[in-house]
């Protein structure tokens, strides 16, 4: 249900774009969901897609890359990959995790054009 | 490879000219996308790249800082209380604020309230005698910092803070009833503090992670109702401290009483600087520190 909000704010991000870098309409929005950011990309697909009409990102493709999550283990030190934060260490099987990267949701880049 | 068609070549290499139109090579093959985007959209004549590399949420994390100063400099400390709805996060709050009231450590207490529809919880509140405002959300599925900024302003714990001196404020902001959309929205609190109750079942920390992983502090509310539910408290604490290894917790019921002095212990004095543990988180129970160990390991 917040990927609406989300979606909103792409949205809004991508026409602020639009009007400072001088482009009519969007043929690629290029966006980064990290495995922990709290984001379902295709619930985040559905909402722009609802919502891009009579903007800059209308008829654009939009490209959702997901990245892994990462975490630091506080029982062995390693630095693993995780998809979510119910996840064990792959290295030593402890609970014991920090989350370190994965947790966040990016607009990556635009593919502009003019016409 | 070449992205449009797939022949091997490096864009930008063996492909000459303009994007759009499409330009023969030396071997008379057409290829598109050589343009500064390196790909091409039927029927435009050019495409660019613009590199954005921007968070999202940055506009709400730049007024959720905005509000964390403004507290600060009314020495006021912010906690988000999270939770599915009917968990008694209003039953917890009023109960919390008397007992502040009846306790020997004066704070003030103002609580910014969050639902869809209805001014129920605010009036619940103002009930109390502590200041109320309630944000209405419409369809909205959680609070942002705007929201809890213009609700801040509008409190009289604001207006009063710039007559007087008020450290030792705590505001509650009790967000819109739901385990999954309030964990991604920084509000500018200190602390999230997710309240679970027995009778939703010990599975929610799995079942929602973020929302664990983004709270400092877990309330287990309604422990008066455990001997009619089958609540396993060990296992849910094992399952909280498995997707936060520094989630403090405690056990509460806001209608009987129980845990309130572990509560407020918690909460007091306010700590502005946050409350976030960088050790193993422990647990609480009738006013003893409780070994997260025992009670996560329930003999068989």
């Amino acid at each position: 249900m917040h990927e609406l909000a989300l979606a909103t704010g792409i949205v809004r991000m991508v026409e602020a774009a639009a009007s400072r870098e001088h482009f009519l309409r969007v043929a690629q929005l290029r966006l980064e969901v990290g495995a922990l950011a709290g984001v379902e990309p295709e619930a985040l697909r559905f909402a722009l897609t609802a919502m891009v009409g009579g903007t800059c990102l209308a008829g654009g493709e939009i490209t959702i890359d997901e990245t892994p999550g990462l975490a630091r283990c506080l029982s062995c030190d390693a630095s693993v990959e995780i998809t979510s934060y119910i996840d064990a260490c792959s290295r030593c099987g402890s609970y014991a995790l920090q989350a370190t990267g994965g947790t966040g949701l990016r607009i990556v880049d635009l593919l502009v054009v003019n016409e | 490879m070449c992205i449009v068609c797939g022949c091997g070549a490096e864009p930008n290499s063996g492909h000459a000219g303009a994007a759009g139109a499409g330009v023969k090579d030396s071997n008379g093959d057409l290829h598109y996308g050589t343009g500064a985007a390196g790909s091409s959209v039927p029927g435009l004549s050019q495409a660019r790249v613009i590199h954005m590399e921007a968070d999202v949420l940055a506009e709400n994390k730049r007024l959720a800082s905005r509000n964390r100063a403004h507290f600060a400099a009314h020495g006021v400390t912010a906690l988000n209380l999270v939770s599915s709805p009917g968990s008694g996060k209003t039953t917890l709050l009023c109960a919390s604020i008397n007992a502040l009231k009846a306790s020997s450590r004066a704070v003030s207490v103002a609580v910014i309230e969050g639902d869809q529809q209805t001014s129920v919880d605010a009036e619940r509140i103002r009930a109390t005698g502590a200041p109320a405002i309630q944000i209405n959300t419409g369809r909205g599925c959680h609070l942002d910092a705007q929201m809890v900024g213009e609700a801040f302003a509008r409190l009289d714990m604001h207006s009063a803070a710039h007559q007087r001196d008020a450290s030792g404020a705590i505001l509650f902001i009790e967000n819109v009833g739901n385990l999954v959309c309030p964990a991604l929205w920084d509000l500018g609190e200190a602390a999230k503090v997710v309240v679970l109750s027995v009778t939703e079942g010990e599975d929610k920390p799995l079942k929602y992670p973020d929302m664990f992983a983004a709270a400092s502090l877990m309330i287990i509310n309604k422990i008066d109702l455990m001997p009619y539910v089958t609540f396993d408290v060990a296992r849910c604490i094992q399952y909280a401290q498995r997707v936060n290894p520094l989630i403090e917790v405690i056990l509460v019921s806001a209608t009987r009483g129980d845990g309130m002095v572990d509560w407020l212990d918690w909460l007091l004095p306010p700590r502005a600087a946050g409350y976030r543990r960088t050790k193993p988180g422990r647990a609480r129970h009738a006013g003893a520190l409780v070994p997260l160990a025992r009670i996560a390991n329930p003999t068989p």
